[in-house]
């Protein structure tokens, strides 16, 4: 396994072009967007399907309701709104329109976690994940690049039930080069394999979390590198084996760990296989600063990974 | 629409007025005053307006109930029992432990239920997702949504009507069950909704203000043609039908003693 950093994608881009593929081929799906056009990457959608393409204006609630309404029509919308106002203004329409109404709306949240950088804590989307996983069942799906993005999606319009989705925004290298499918949904992606530790992470993160691996093994250091592309439902399979062959795990997520996936994978782990964790996120909101440099700040980086392996393995002696 | 019986109309509102009363007593909870100011409003729409099936709850260019007010749910439950959605005996169930009759609508378990409404201000905006949607599968289907008075104070109501006005639905009605009383006391005094006939026309739709209880009107009010989002003001009486729960703010979910029942009953029999 080696990454590539020559060709990075915002995974905006195939996630608009697949639903554009998906649309052609299904007059059932449409989208529903809160003046969302431009920064889900909207535009050519609306210009072949502007029937189907739905525009509530900056009105999220009335967005998630209305797509209900739709889902209960017979169609299959697709909810597209920067991901800090679709969860956090519209939770009670997630909750109860869509997730205990058990109807079959797709949530896309796009530009999640600190994607926003610098426009600061109200735009970044770090609880999300903790909100969304508290519903009863609610699938969870993280893509972490762009095949896994046009996969995932994919799966989701040929599959009955709400699922939420994140789509980043910030530019990931690809890290499921090679891997057919790239996505295999309800199951968490083992990319390498290793015996000394494990590190899960998921979206922006795995490309990350590879890179650690790759610096790890150059120390004589084996890391498993696990992609939660999907948190829930969690693999409890795949987790209990990295807590069984491995020494310890390690969670990457740009999210709270507090309910996040750091949170899911330790609820999963003391209950059946205890080993020693570390939980590494974005637990505080952020300071001003790209969020490039947030990712840094918050030391969700390949050499934070990396001395978190070597103090987890160390601790362990 | 064939011609209005208002006999059926009037026989199946007394029918629901009992069957409420009945399971109330039974379960020993619920919203008795808001299931009776809205029970003639669910016996207009179930008795000559709507066009469901309760043999096949699920086709797709149904018309549309949306009960926003969804506390009123034995209301809802008896005229979809006394429609055969579901057997009559079910409403014994209400509100029992593992009953498919929670005190609040679920659409997986009850049939011809249309979301799990209860917190308010969520069935507009779904009942604007259901008649966008019966425009783009191109059916005939009409979507009607129940509002509370009260849940109007909910701002996610006036974000639907204004989308519903801007995009000019003639496939849906919004009926608001105006009976004066939110749970705790009167809504001029909480937070007065008034002028709501203006607010709604300013937001694009057709405004009708009725008597809620009087079917001939509630009749033309949900058949005559639209051009426009109709919203139908429709002034009820909380606890209507049994005049020492009419307009009382305490019969909001107060359950009737063992003398109340009777004397309840006796009176909604002669109905």
């Amino acid at each position: 396994m080696t990454l590539s950093r020559i060709e990075e994608f915002d995974n905006r881009i195939i996630f608009a072009k697949t639903l554009i593929k998906l649309a052609q081929e299904n007059p059932k799906i449409v989208v529903v967007c809160n003046d969302s056009i431009g920064s889900s990457n909207l535009t050519e959608f609306r210009d072949l399907f502007p029937e189907r393409l739905i525009d509530v204006g900056i009105a999220e609630q009335n967005m998630v309701g209305i797509a209900a309404g739709l889902a209960n029509s017979g169609l299959i919308p697709f909810v597209c709104a920067a991901s800090p106002f679709l969860t956090g203004r519209a939770l009670e329409q997630i909750k109860a329109d869509v997730v205990y109404s058990r109807a079959n709306v797709k949530l896309c949240g796009m530009s999640p976690g600190v994607a926003y950088g610098e426009l600061g804590p109200t735009h970044h989307s770090i609880e999300d994940i903790a909100w969304m996983r508290a519903l009863d069942s609610l699938t969870i799906v993280l893509p972490a690049d762009e095949m896994q993005t046009k996969e995932a999606l994919i799966w989701a319009a040929n599959t009955e039930g709400p699922v939420f989705m994140r789509i980043g925004r910030f530019k990931v290298p690809s890290v499921s080069q090679g891997m057919n499918p790239a996505f295999v949904p309800n199951k968490a992606m083992r990319i390498i394999d290793g015996t000394d530790i494990s590190i899960i992470a998921a979206g922006t993160l795995v490309s990350r979390a590879i890179e650690a691996a790759l610096q790890l093994k150059s120390e004589g250091i084996s890391a498993r590198v696990i992609n939660l592309s999907t948190v829930v439902p969690l693999d409890r399979t795949e987790i209990l084996a990295a807590a069984k062959e491995t020494k310890g795990i390690i969670t990457v997520e740009e999210s709270v760990t507090r309910g996040g996936i750091g949170g899911a994978i330790a609820e999963l782990v003391v209950q059946n296989n205890p080993v020693p964790m570390k939980l590494l996120g974005i637990d505080t909101f952020a300071p001003t600063g790209s969020a490039s440099f947030l990712l840094e700040h918050f030391g969700l980086t390949a050499i934070n990974i990396v001395n978190s392996a070597r103090e987890l393995l160390n601790n362990g002696e | 629409m064939a011609a209005a019986n208002t006999k059926e109309i009037s026989d199946l509102a007394r029918d629901i007025r009992l069957q409420v009363l009945l399971t109330i007593k039974n379960a020993g909870m619920g919203h008795i005053g808001g299931d009776f100011s809205v029970t003639d409003i669910l016996a207009t729409l179930f008795s000559a307006v709507l066009k469901v099936d309760p043999k096949n709850p699920n086709k797709i260019d149904r018309d549309r109930l949306i009960l926003s007010k969804g506390h009123a749910a034995v209301a809802l439950y008896s005229v979809l029992a006394l429609r055969g959605f579901f057997p009559i005996d079910d409403l014994k169930t209400f509100a029992k432990p593992l009953s498919s009759l929670n005190g609040h609508p679920n659409r997986n378990k009850v049939p011809g239920v249309e979301s799990n409404t209860g917190p308010l201000g969520h069935g507009f905006p779904i009942a604007v997702g259901t008649a966008i949607g019966s425009q783009l599968n191109n059916n005939q289907s009409r979507t009607f949504v129940i509002l509370g008075d009260g849940e109007l104070q909910e701002g996610s109501n006036w974000e639907a009507a204004m989308f519903a006005g801007h995009r000019k639905l003639t496939n849906l009605i919004a009926v608001i069950d105006h009976n004066g009383f939110q749970q705790g006391s009167p809504i001029s005094r909480t937070n007065d909704l008034s002028p709501l006939d203006k607010k709604f026309e300013s937001f694009g739709w057709e405004v009708r203000v009725i008597n809620g209880h009087d079917y001939q009107s509630l009749l033309s009010a949900f058949t005559d043609a639209q051009t426009k989002p109709r919203v139908v003001i429709a002034q009820t009486v909380k606890g209507k039908g049994v005049d020492f729960m009419e307009n009382k703010a305490e019969w909001h979910h107060k359950v009737p003693s063992a003398e109340q029942y009777e004397a309840a009953l006796l009176q909604l029999s002669k109905q």
